[in-house]
């Protein structure tokens, strides 16, 4: 497929590594943020073709990975009531509650539907005027701007039976979390290309400079992510921190402005709480008051169900590369993809479920 | 979950100003995708799409600089870049 085969290209990927294996000098950490590069790595066996001066980080870019255990149990309460139809992206369904996931109220005559797009979902809200639907919308920044067009949608064509359930995080302040802790190991950022192709990466500038640390824009594919680590080695040997965009075939500097517009019309910026991490200031986005009719939270009286989280799991410790997966003690033991105790483990694109599947133990 | 995957403008459907849609190639796949967000959108050109929304369009440009970067980088040989349009 062009603009994919080309960036997979074996022979492209070993002579970037060649060039990073030449120009590194010292050890260095980089954190890749998005659970979908820590996918391509572990896929691809970047690592492998890296010196071992370089340690990749993986970070908490995995929505599936840091929504909330007690989001997943108000998803369940929402989804087993008579009268809703509950719509999701496939990789929420299996995520386990406190008792049980989606996919066991569906079993047990649940009507969980998994969709596409969130416009599926207001689909059908309008096909299914007598039921209450709602479509969990999680995700990052790539994502918010589709959920939001359904609130729009929803709105324009006086849809009154659809809502949101909603736990959108956002990157930058997770960057920034990450950097102001006292453990921080952290040198060099990949930026996650799908976000900043959205957002643009001017919000990128003033971290970078703060903090002193080169944050690189980095596409998907293989090659891409060799070339955004050589990138940021490259600002590190030669003591300079900025913002680069290596993933230039999509992301501008101030993104998508229509898209941005939408988000501004439909969210606010809010407090959110992150699984394995905890409350993060203004880290998400949550619905307008002018949109509190589309919010599930506030429909279904959701506000009191308060979960903890498994004492065991170190989901915090991996997310901020101070523990790597098998150094945990239930990894691959009582902590599997199938039966996951906490967030790394439950999508394919979180850190342990990726060890695990390719065998790093 | 950030997933987002190249395509080809086949068709725009421009009935719903709100709501531009558009029908997508992704390597054989056809689906409809909503282009609303890229008010320059033309057909034949490729954009990259993430459920159900064009998030940009590619840049062509762009997109063979990179690739050039990259052999200027590894004096890779031509053939190995090139790849097959949809």
């Amino acid at each position: 497929m062009k603009y994919v085969d080309e960036f997979r290209n074996l022979d492209a990927a070993k002579s970037i590594a060649d060039k990073i294996r030449a120009i590194t000098k010292h050890k260095w950490n980089i954190m890749e943020i998005c659970g979908g590069q820590t996918h391509t790595i572990m896929k691809y066996n970047v690592e492998e073709l890296l010196p071992p001066e370089i340690n990749l980080i993986h970070g908490p870019g995995c929505p599936v990975c840091v929504t909330p255990l007690e989001l997943i149990d108000k998803a369940i309460n929402i989804a087993s009531r008579a009268d809703v139809i509950f719509t999701s992206f496939g990789d929420m369904l299996r995520v386990p509650g406190s008792k049980m996931d989606l996919l066991a109220v569906k079993a047990i005559g649940g009507n969980v539907k998994m969709v596409y797009s969130p416009l599926d979902a207001v689909k059908i809200a309008e096909q299914n005027p007598d039921k209450k639907v709602v479509f969990f919308a999680v995700g990052f920044e790539t994502t918010a701007p589709a959920n939001a067009m359904s609130v729009f949608e929803a709105s324009k064509r006086g849809i009154k039976n659809y809502s949101i359930l909603c736990s959108h995080v956002l990157v930058p302040p997770a960057i920034e979390a990450l950097l102001s802790s006292k453990d921080n190991l952290i040198q060099g950022f990949l930026a996650a290309g799908h976000v900043c192709t959205v957002m643009g990466y001017e919000d990128y500038i003033p971290l970078s400079r703060r903090y002193k640390i080169p944050i690189v824009v980095t596409g998907f594919e293989p090659v891409d992510i060799l070339q955004g680590i050589f990138m940021t080695v490259k600002q590190l040997e030669e003591k300079r921190f900025e913002v680069e965009n290596q993933y230039s075939r999509v992301v501008t500097k101030q993104g998508n402005i229509a898209a941005k517009n939408l988000l501004n019309e439909i969210f606010d910026v809010v407090d959110r709480k992150w699984r394995g991490i905890g409350t993060i200031p203004k880290s998400g986005f949550g619905l307008k008051e002018k949109y509190a009719g589309y919010d599930a939270e506030k429909i279904f009286s959701l506000e009191n169900i308060i979960v903890e989280e498994s004492p065991l799991c170190i989901a915090g410790l991996v997310l901020q590369g101070l523990k790597k997966p098998m150094e945990c003690s239930q990894f691959g033991k009582t902590c599997t993809p199938e039966n996951p105790l906490g967030a790394p483990m439950v999508s394919s694109e979180g850190a342990c479920a990726a060890y695990f599947h390719y065998g790093k133990r | 979950m950030c997933l987002a995957v190249p395509g080809k403008i086949v068709s725009i459907d421009e009935s719903n100003p709100d709501l531009k849609m558009a029908k997508v190639n992704f390597g054989g796949v056809m689906k409809e995708i909503c282009i609303q967000w890229l008010p320059d959108a033309n057909v034949g050109e490729y954009v990259l799409a993430h459920v159900g929304f064009a998030l940009n369009k590619i840049d062509e440009k762009d997109a063979e600089d990179t690739l050039k970067i990259l052999r200027e980088m590894g004096d890779l040989n031509e053939e190995e870049f090139k790849s097959e349009s949809i």
